[in-house]
């Protein structure tokens, strides 16, 4: 079965155009038609992020709204909030920990105690001096990704992975309730819908004011004529962005966790 | 040049593919899985689709790799196949 698939697939791939051939379907009007224009219809140097934020902004809210859904549906099916029966924890200033198994109720622990993991591991030191040094540079990295998202290779949705895979690092570095202390649950959920909010909003604001959806020209009145493309692109990214990011967390906190998010990597 | 270039990585995706599929460790399949990544995002930034290379390398190389090894480390190491 696998090789009859495999045969009539390489068989296809017989028919496609060759690399690059200047006689394919693609590229006899449609690509000539973005290469040819772009730059004068939206004043954006980088073809990909103008054909993908601009010519086909609808297909990449979509798109967003898809990465959303994944958040949406690794919470649903991984997140526990049944409580644990066992607790471990540690007084801090003396390092003794403390075992309580079926608590009848719920066990007050002071300022000095921690909640701990059953397999806590002291954090190493040196991998924690090097993360919490490189993480605001892969921070601004990220942030710089997303914003020049127009003008080099990148865009919102690279410059949010990279923006959630440092929150990651930090939860593997430190652990995860670390992590969770800073960016709160609820937190992610919000910025990860209020991403694609804000990509359908500047697409509706454009409606409202007098256009087609996510017709960036509309704007030209508020922000001024220059770069109004190149501006409109900027927010639709940033939306992205915040989306991508919260549900990359998301995914990472409920997988390593089994959604107790209590102790993970 | 160019095309000895392509042909060194081409192997590399398809020795890392089957490296894939056939090593029992799942976290060295993550980690086969992540280097095959890699592979293909340079493959695509020698075709000049830098944008897709760039993607390949945060997401494919990157963030998945975490997601299997995260997954590994909750399930179990040996495959029963």
């Amino acid at each position: 079965m696998v090789c009859l698939t495999g045969g009539l697939l390489l068989y296809g791939t017989a028919d496609l155009p060759d690399w690059g051939d200047p006689n394919a379907p693609a590229s006899l009007h449609l690509s000539n038609y973005y290469i040819e224009n772009a730059i004068r219809d939206t004043e954006v140097p980088n073809l990909v992020t103008a054909v993908l934020a601009d010519y086909r902004s609808i297909d990449t809210m979509l798109e967003t709204a898809v990465v959303f859904c994944a958040g949406l549906a690794c919470f649903l099916l991984l997140r526990d909030f049944t409580p644990k029966k066992d607790h471990h924890y540690r007084h801090v200033p003396t390092g003794v920990i403390l075992h309580v198994k079926n608590p009848d109720r719920q066990v007050i622990v002071g300022n000095e105690f921690e909640d701990m993991d059953k397999e806590w591991l002291p954090p190493d030191t040196i991998i924690k001096t090097v993360c919490r040094m490189l993480i605001p540079f892969i921070q601004i990295y990220a942030l710089y990704v997303v914003a020049h998202g127009d003008f080099s290779p990148g865009g919102g949705f690279q410059g949010g992975v990279i923006l959630g895979s440092s929150f990651i690092l930090l939860a593997i570095s430190y652990n995860l309730k670390y992590l969770l202390k800073r960016v709160s649950e609820k937190f992610l959920g919000i910025l990860s819908a209020a991403g694609v909010l804000v990509y359908m909003g500047i697409g509706l604001a454009a409606m409202v004011l007098g256009g087609n959806f996510l017709d960036y020209e509309k704007y030209a009145p508020i922000f001024g004529e220059h770069h109004i493309r190149a501006l409109g692109m900027l927010g639709v990214e940033i939306g992205v962005g915040m989306s991508v990011t919260a549900v990359m967390v998301i995914i990472y906190i409920n997988i390593v966790s089994e959604g107790k998010h209590d102790e993970g990597l | 040049m160019y095309w000895s270039i392509n042909l060194v990585i081409l192997i590399f995706v398809i020795v890392c593919a089957l490296g894939a599929i056939y090593v029992k460790d799942l976290l060295a399949t993550a980690i086969l899985f992540g280097a095959y990544s890699f592979m293909m995002c340079l493959l695509w930034a020698i075709m000049g689709a830098v944008d897709v290379a760039f993607t390949e390398a945060s997401v494919g190389a990157g963030v998945s790799t975490v997601f299997f090894v995260a997954a590994v480390f909750r399930t179990s190491r040996r495959t029963k196949d």
